[in-house]
């Protein structure tokens, strides 16, 4: 028994020497020099023997490349597990010996020619591993042989190996005309070689964008599908991957693709589920709403999307990235899935953070109390961030759906109760956001908030809590003592609460100024003559401005109402998102950045969209997209998308959520301006509870609406300036929101105030001139007993004339002139009387400007620019119509903020687009876009999708209309695609021709 | 596609590495050894780490994070697929995943990923193929290797690989022809303080063993195959059957292989095996907590509930535990907070439960949070969702096999808050 326990023992001693481990032991001095002599020994166990110490030490980072040349000598044998250790040993060293790589060369070619096939796709597939120039020459020939070889398993090597090769020597594979072998094997019979050749090619092009190597078309689409039930796992990836790249002719195509990608769903591998549901996703846009089986796909795309997230917790990442996106585009697949999404307290941090965003998209009425109900159980977890991030959820819940924002409030005052610090000073952040979307309703929690002052040192909470008693001063007591006691401390606070403050105090003292006066003097020399900070001491001088100037002024613009903030919570700008569909399950999904963002495998990423009927669902591309690299998420935050001018200068600073795009290159000039007016002019108009703008930071992706930043005249004075700034909140009229009083009396003590800073938008930007017709004959002679008018309309400064040349035909002299018009769509009339003071001789003629408002009554003509006019002298009245263009009509505050744009352009149904081609027109975009910003028709982006630009733009009729347009313009084709939309459908035609005018002017 | 693989282990050494394309230096690992230092737990690192010119996309098995260095857009799901192939790949052939394991075996760790992956691309993952291809290394292999000095390394091309079957390999013999199948379900479930259901879930799969001599074509089908709507299958199955008939109709892999894998969603009616009751407090002012449990059987149909393990995170400020269990033996680790009872089977005549004291720091308030208990059970001879095999039949051989079902309800991520 001793003795069998004493040799179990040995054996297991001799078990353990039979390890690799023992490759390790020999860390002496000299071990190169021993494994030399042991490699050029005689006895092939003691070579194999050394190679694998060779190997060993290699995986471990130490240097062996000395012994290259003894190695390769190694290489010419019949072991093939000896044979696969030395070429394990190439691939790694090659690089450094490339002269010595050189003798490996022969064994190469040789074993090209095995009649093993094993051997034969070991050599080419390593010969491409070696990334020697010098060898990839001999490879050539070698490669030719296998791409064709006998064996399907050689062939599906090889087809890897021309990817490999490709990396090394680009221009060796197309002059050998690889590229085109490796097209064949597309039509391989066997569907692991298809699979590996469609994964070579799609390397391939990453780098050649526009080389047209996956020329996909309905056949090989077809043997794709065929090959994608037959091939592996991960040919099966390959293959959906590059499927998703195909535009479906038509619906048709679209569903039989669909129908025979479904099956993927049910795969075990959550890499091709994945890739499965973005081909389902793309093609599915294309399908028919109504038709049965688009249902029944959004039904069998839930139960897959769910399994996923019964996977690893790296896979979950992944999937519930992706989640993220699907739920945006389509949220009615998993809006009854709510409960997978709950978080379990062993899930890793970075599952819970993702759980929470999804629960919040997929938040509704019907299951609010729910989420609810879990948020609560989240805001008592250890993990500080998720926590902070659960208070968050329950207060964009609030905001999200109307409905719970009375159990929200009540939820997140419970949290205060608990006097965890970091709890409170998150409910006191969503608290704020909560009252500026339902004012005047919650209200009575603030002297609980009051409560916990005392409390909060996080620079956020503390500026909302500031905001909170600035905001409703009037009900708190003591708000002055309160704001008195951040006071003490004001140089010590960051930016973000010292303008808080500023304002704070401010509206504390228009509430309530006997108290605080000494309070508000306080402040304004603190913020203007103790400051560095430039915003803080812009702000306090125009604070200080208002208030020396006209204290009712100050108040009406400092106390105005604002607009309510937005359910719609830190969405994907929808062209992002399309996009971002289109690669469901690669990286740019995972961190929701467009592809071209991906610096080193993007060279040739081309964006990608939906398809779908042209101008449904998709809207504008911002063109910042491509350079959007290394952008980190923004946090999310509660911001009005919706906006109308107010609302986006209150976000000036908030808005740059998901990218931080360049200015478009047509604005660029305009943006010194435009930073000073943002800082200067959102606190002017009550932005309070906005952290301070970010002084010269020309990336700001919109543009507000302000007149000096529209194209105006030089002659454009302050004042008028002055006009249109008071008149200007109320474009936002068409969108919902309420208009934002602006007091009359605003002009006059700010245009003084702010000349200079107009002066500087004055000379900015100037596109050309707006396009004039020339005068056509309006009243022939013959009509009109001798008075013959032609005439035009024109647009100066952003009055409309009428210019009109009356000519004296008759023989008689004429005089007492006067005009006057019938009712007519846009409100047209003459804004004073026809100044014509001396008579008209016979054979003479005269010049007349006719000023024209728009504010005369009302009547829909047909055609709409439709205007009659009737014309009195000594003789008789006369009667005529003419048109004019309605580009007359567009104001020069027309540029609507891309936010605004991309939400209208959804907004308005699709009945109401119209489309029109504009034939033989030679102009490029930017030439076309330069000419009609002289009509008031603002370019507010462009894009270039496959060598077409889509211009996007706006304009704005005087009676408040907008109409969106996107004028498509193919390199080298004179027919312009424009697609309009507006509310009022009927304008559309007008536009057209409008454009047509212009443009071909 | 991926370019690298680094192994790390938990105290942030690089143990192997392998390039498939160019090499990447090792500096790439300190972006991850970052992210891994921000992160409060091992399991937080972020999956997908972005650095200035790679991309690092990482699972942790066993203690070690796979860390795959990629260059290009790569869909990262078919990654850490990927990542996870080659961690069941280890422990497959080496029995388990360790850093001692790989380090012994590291020859054939690199002759594996060299057979796994090509320039990137994918190349024999299939179990199967892989050991026709490289053999797994026994003692008695590796002794008889060094004495005749043959080689663990397959010569041949491994018949599987091209075939239209390629999970199967060709002239399988056996003299006992068997074929097994396990059937276990995992209840995932949130039970919230007042023992209400919030959510449950049924993650179940069908696990095969089939020996079976030559090219068998089996069938199954299920007494109550409606249960199945959401369900991912080995290759093997044929799709098609399935969705007009619901008979899982294949020709088996040789050997141990997952069949399909199933979910029963939340929205159907989940059992609950086991019901807790607790009273965990802590009283304002006073350095002591008290802590009642008691465990009951609530829905099993009859069956016993075994192996019950109830482990909790109890709060930071909980310095120790004075429990005394009706049953079984609990430990309380003051380190890490952990309590961890093992109850072993329920009784339903004398329910199991453990009552004491917690001790807590002097003078420290009452803690915040509410621990969340955690329990893990087995149920022998019943898959909680109902399924039940109607008949398995083999046709395209001549021979009687022997078959047998086995079915298991196991507790996956089931959790009582409270």
């Amino acid at each position: 028994m001793q003795e069998w326990a004493n040799q179990l023992c040995e054996n297991r001693q001799f078990g353990s020497k039979m390890t690799d481990s023992k490759y390790f032991t020999t860390t002496k001095k000299g071990e190169i020099f021993e494994l030399k002599a042991e490699l050029n020994s005689d006895k092939k166990e003691k070579k194999k023997e050394a190679v694998k110490k060779v190997i060993a030490s290699m995986t471990v980072g130490k240097d062996v490349s000395a012994l290259f040349p003894d190695v390769v000598n190694c290489m010419q044998t019949d072991n093939l597990e000896l044979k696969k250790l030395v070429y394990l040993y190439l691939m790694n060293y090659a690089k450094s010996q490339p002269d010595m790589a050189i003798m490996a060369v022969n064994t190469f070619v040789k074993d090209c020619e095995d009649p093993n096939p094993l051997i034969r796709a070991l050599a080419v597939r390593t010969m491409g591993c070696i990334r020697v120039d010098k060898i990839t020459e001999y490879l050539c020939e070698p490669l030719r042989k296998c791409l064709k070889d006998e064996d399907p398993y050689v062939r599906k090597t090889a087809a890897v190996c021309v990817a490999k090769l490709h990396d090394i020597n680009a221009q060796l594979v197309e002059d050998q005309g690889f590229l085109d072998t490796l097209k064949d094997l597309i039509s391989d019979s066997n569907p692991m070689v298809v699979a590996n050749a469609v994964a070579a090619l799609s390397e391939i092009a990453e780098s050649h964008p526009n080389s047209n190597l996956l020329d996909l078309n309905p056949q090989t689409i077809n043997k794709l599908l065929t090959a994608l039930n037959e091939c592996t796992e991960w040919g099966q990836i390959f293959i959906l991957d590059c499927l998703a790249n195909y535009t479906p002719r038509d619906d048709r195509e679209s569903q039989s693709i669909c129908e025979r990608v479904t099956p993927r769903l049910s795969h075990a591998n959550s890499a091709v589920v994945l890739s499965a549901v973005k081909v389902l996703m793309k093609f599915m846009e294309m399908l028919p709403k109504d038709l049965d089986y688009y249902g029944t796909l959004l039904k069998k795309l839930a139960p897959p999307l769910v399994t996923l997230l019964s996977a690893e917790p790296e896979l979950q990442y992944v999937a519930l990235r992706n989640i993220n996106l699907i739920v945006q585009r389509r949220p009615e697949i998993l809006k009854h899935e709510m409960k997978v999404f709950f978080v379990k307290y062993n899930d890793p941090i970075y599952v819970k953070l993702e759980k929470l965003d999804i629960m919040i998209r997929l938040a509704s009425q019907a299951n609010i109390a729910q989420v609810l109900a879990e948020l609560k159980e989240y805001a008592t977890e250890v993990d500080v961030d998720f926590v902070r991030k659960a208070v968050r959820a329950i207060g964009r819940c609030a905001i999200k759906v109307e409905q719970s924002a009375e159990r929200c409030v009540s939820t997140l005052l419970d949290l205060i109760q608990t006097k965890v610090n970091y709890v409170v000073q998150e409910a006191i952040v969503v608290i704020k956001d909560i009252f500026r979307k339902y004012p005047n309703k919650y209200e009575s929690v603030i002297a609980t908030l009051c409560e916990n002052l005392d409390s909060l040192d996080e620079p956020e909470a503390r500026a909302a809590m500031i905001w909170i008693v600035g905001e409703y001063a009037e009900r708190i007591d003591n708000a002055d003592e309160l704001l008195e006691s951040f006071l003490e401390g004001f140089h010590d606070e960051s930016t973000q609460v010292q303008l808080q403050l500023l304002t704070a105090i401010v509206k504390l003292f228009l509430k309530k100024p006997t108290e605080t006066q000494e309070l508000v003097q306080q402040v304004l020399s603190l913020a203007t003559q103790d400051s560095d900070n430039p915003d803080l001491r812009d702000r306090g001088y125009i604070y200080w401005r208002l208030l020396s100037t006209d204290p009712v002024a100050a108040k009406e613009v400092v106390l105005a109402e604002k607009p309510l903030i937005s359910e719609e919570t830190d969405l994907i700008e929808p062209t992002l998102l399309e996009e971002l569909i289109c690669h469901i399950g690669t990286l740019a999904s995972v961190y929701h950045k467009p592809p071209s963002a991906f610096v080193e495998g993007s060279r040739g990423v081309q964006h990608k969209r939906l398809a779908g009927s042209s101008g449904s669902g998709e809207s504008v591309e911002s063109p910042d997209t491509g350079s959007a690299a290394g952008v980190s998420e923004a946090p999310p935050a509660v911001i009005p998308s919706q906006g109308d001018l107010l609302g986006d200068l209150l976000n000036l600073d908030l808005t740059p959520t998901t990218t931080g795009p360049p200015p478009p290159a047509s604005t660029g000039m305009q943006m010194g301006a435009m930073d000073l007016l943002g800082g200067g002019l959102d606190s002017l108009m009550g932005d309070e509870s906005e952290p301070p703008p970010i002084p010269l930071r020309t990336d700001t992706p919109q543009s507000p609406q302000l007149p000096h930043q529209s194209p105006s005249p030089p002659d454009y004075s302050p004042t008028e300036l002055g006009g249109d700034l008071g008149g200007s909140p109320a474009m936002g009229a068409p969108f919902g929101a309420p208009p934002a009083t602006m007091p009359a009396s605003f002009n006059a003590p700010v245009s003084g105030g702010l000349d200079d800073l107009f002066d500087l938008a004055g000379g900015v930007g100037m596109p050309m001139g707006a396009y004039n017709p020339p005068k056509t004959l309006w009243l022939p002679a013959m009509k009109a007993k001798g008075l013959e008018i032609s005439g035009t309309f024109v647009r100066r400064a952003g009055v409309i004339q009428m210019e009109m040349t009356l000519n004296n035909k008759a023989m008689s002299v004429m005089s007492d002139f006067a005009i006057q018009f019938n009712r007519n769509s846009f409100g047209l009339a003459p804004a004073g009387p026809l100044q014509i003071l001396t008579p008209l001789s016979p054979n003479q003629s005269i010049e007349a400007a006719l000023p024209l408002s728009t504010v005369g009554p009302v009547m829909k003509m047909e055609p709409l620019n439709n205007l009659q006019v009737a014309v009195k002298n000594n003789i008789d009245v006369f009667y005529f119509s003419c048109q004019y263009p309605i580009s007359m009509l567009f104001v020069e505050d027309g540029k609507m903020e891309r936010q605004v744009f991309l939400a209208t352009w959804k907004d308005i149904p699709n009945d109401n687009e119209s489309q029109f081609q504009i034939k033989d027109c030679h102009l490029n975009s930017d030439a076309a876009s330069n000419k009609l910003q002289g009509s008031n028709i603002f370019t507010i982006a462009k894009r270039t999708v496959e060598g077409q630009d889509m211009l996007y733009q706006s304009m704005k009729l005087t009676n408040g209309i907008w109409v969106l347009a996107e004028l498509r313009v193919q390199m080298g084709n004179p027919n312009y695609t424009i697609s309009l939309k507006c509310r009022a459908p009927e304008v559309s035609q007008c536009v057209f021709q409008n454009y047509e005018m212009v443009l071909k002017n | 596609m991926i370019h690298s693989l680094f192994l790390i282990n938990a105290s942030g050494d690089i143990f192997l590495e392998k390039h498939w394309k160019s090499v990447v230096s090792r500096s790439v690992c300190d972006y991850f050894f970052e992210a891994q230092e921000r992160a409060t737990e091992p399991e937080n690192v972020p999956p997908v780490i972005p650095t200035p010119h790679h991309y690092l996309i990482s699972v942790l098995r066993h203690r070690i994070y796979f860390v795959a260095v990629i260059q290009s857009e790569v869909p990262p799901l078919f990654v850490i697929e990927f990542l996870h192939r080659v961690v069941d790949t280890f422990q497959d052939y080496f029995g388990v995943c360790t850093e001692a394991a790989i380090k012994d075996n590291v020859v054939v760790v690199y002759e594996l990923l060299e057979e796994m992956l090509d320039n990137g691309f994918p190349l024999a993952t299939e179990s199967n193929i892989l050991k026709e291809l490289i053999k797994p290394p026994t003692i008695l292999r590796t002794m008889v290797n060094t004495i005749t000095g043959s080689t663990n390394v397959g010569e041949q091309l491994p018949t599987g690989q091209l075939s239209v079957v390629p999970w199967r390999r060709t002239g399988v013999k056996y003299t006992n022809n068997e074929a097994y199948f396990d059937v276990v379900e995992e209840i995932d479930a949130i039970i919230d303080k007042s023992g209400s259901t919030i959510t449950a879930e049924i993650q179940g799969v069908i696990d095969a063993c089939v020996k079976l001599t030559g090219m068998p074509d089996l069938t199954l089908s299920f007494m109550n195959p409606r249960l199945l709507d959401d369900v991912s299958f080995h290759p093997c199955v044929r799709f098609k059957r399935w969705e007009a008939e619901r008979i899982l109709s294949f020709i088996p892999p040789d050997g141990n292989f997952r069949l399909l894998s199933y979910h029963v969603s939340s929205q159907n009616l989940v059992a609950i095996p086991v019901y807790v009751k607790h009273n965990i407090t802590f009283r304002e002012g006073s350095s002591q907590g008290r802590f009642d449990l008691t465990l009951g059987p609530k829905q099993t149909m009859g069956k016993s509930v075994e192996s019950v393990l109830v482990s909790s995170q109890l709060p930071r400020g909980v310095l120790n535990a004075n429990l005394n269990p009706s049953q079984g033996t609990y430990t309380f680790d003051p380190v890490t907070k952990m309590l961890s009872w093992e109850v072993g089977k329920i009784n339903p005549q004398k329910l199991p439960s453990l009552k004491g004291t917690m001790s807590l720091q002097a003078g420290a308030s009452k803690p915040d949070e509410n621990p969340t208990i955690n329990i893990q059970l087995k149920i022998q001879q019943m898959a909680i969702s109902g399924l039940k095999v109607n008949r398995l039949d083999m046709y395209g051989e001549k021979y009687k096999p022997f078959k047998g079902i086995k079915y298991m309800t196991k507790a996956g991520k089931f959790q009582v808050r409270t």
